[in-house]
């Protein structure tokens, strides 16, 4: 039987409930901002790493607690987790095949972007408000 | 019935031996696997911080293991990463916008990513080096 098809996919691929989650797009774009957002944050911070060359401890520690420069590395962290995270995912859709061996991937993916994004945003915040 | 179905001799989509080499291609490797080291690199980043944020005691820790000639070459080799992504990234960007794609201004911007991400390093680490008066 063949009732109107709306979709490319085989009936196989539809019982299996596999296909578009219709969110890629999102993740594409966002891919690309978080992308745009890192060339001058990533510049500036490279520099800022090199001028702290030789520097003791409490000069490392004021030079990251400055407002201007802790709100930059908050904006850096946001966006280089939200960017791995896109990015690992794409790697692991590709290579990791084996519905099993690929979620765990894919959680793992998840919690190791969020579990290093906030550990490095509560550092930032901790040394930005001297505590 | 899955079994009725017969295997037909169907061509195959050609694997990576029948391409030759090209340098967007062999780019679009690397940018990838660069990636995937950035992914961890970023460990190295939340420790640095979290040192910063516990104390004296923890910075050092992270200091001498980041000083050690293997801390160095993987600072070394982050910074070579970090700046090859950002360069060949800025070529995806650039194409997004249908900028340079045509094979040959594809060809010399990877070719311009390239040399732009080694000598960045160059240059960070050369400023490095004079600056604890190495070199």
């Amino acid at each position: 039987m063949s009732a109107a098809k709306k979709d490319m996919r085989t009936p196989l691929g539809r019982v299996l409930a596999h296909g578009s989650a219709k969110s890629g797009t999102g993740d594409h774009i966002r891919q690309r901002i978080t992308a745009v957002a890192m060339v001058p944050l990533a510049l500036f911070f490279t520099g800022f790493l090199v001028a702290l060359t030789g520097a003791d401890y409490e000069t490392a520690r004021s030079w990251l607690g400055n407002p201007l420069v802790s709100i930059a590395a908050l904006l850096l962290v946001v966006a280089a987790i939200m960017h791995m995270r896109i990015g690992m995912q794409i790697v692991i859709e590709d290579y990791v095949t084996g519905a099993l061996l690929r979620s765990i991937a894919l959680i793992a993916n998840f919690f190791f972007a969020y579990a290093v994004g906030l550990a490095c945003l509560y550092a930032v915040v901790k040394i930005g408000f001297g505590v | 019935m899955a079994e009725q179905r017969q295997a037909v001799e169907r061509p195959l989509s050609p694997h990576l031996q029948i391409y030759r080499v090209t340098i967007t291609m062999a780019m679009s490797i690397l940018h990838r696997i660069v990636g995937v080291a950035l992914y961890g690199g970023t460990a190295l980043v939340a420790w640095w911080l979290i040192a910063t944020a516990s104390g004296p005691d923890a910075y050092a820790v992270f200091q001498s293991v980041a000083g050690s000639w293997f801390g160095q070459l993987v600072l070394i080799g982050f910074t070579w990463a970090l700046l090859h992504h950002l360069f060949g990234g800025i070529r995806y960007l650039l194409w997004d916008e249908i900028v340079a794609t045509s094979p040959k201004a594809a060809d010399t911007i990877s070719w311009i990513a390239i040399v732009a991400a080694l000598a960045g390093t160059v240059l960070v680490w050369a400023v490095i080096f004079s600056m604890r008066g190495v070199i």
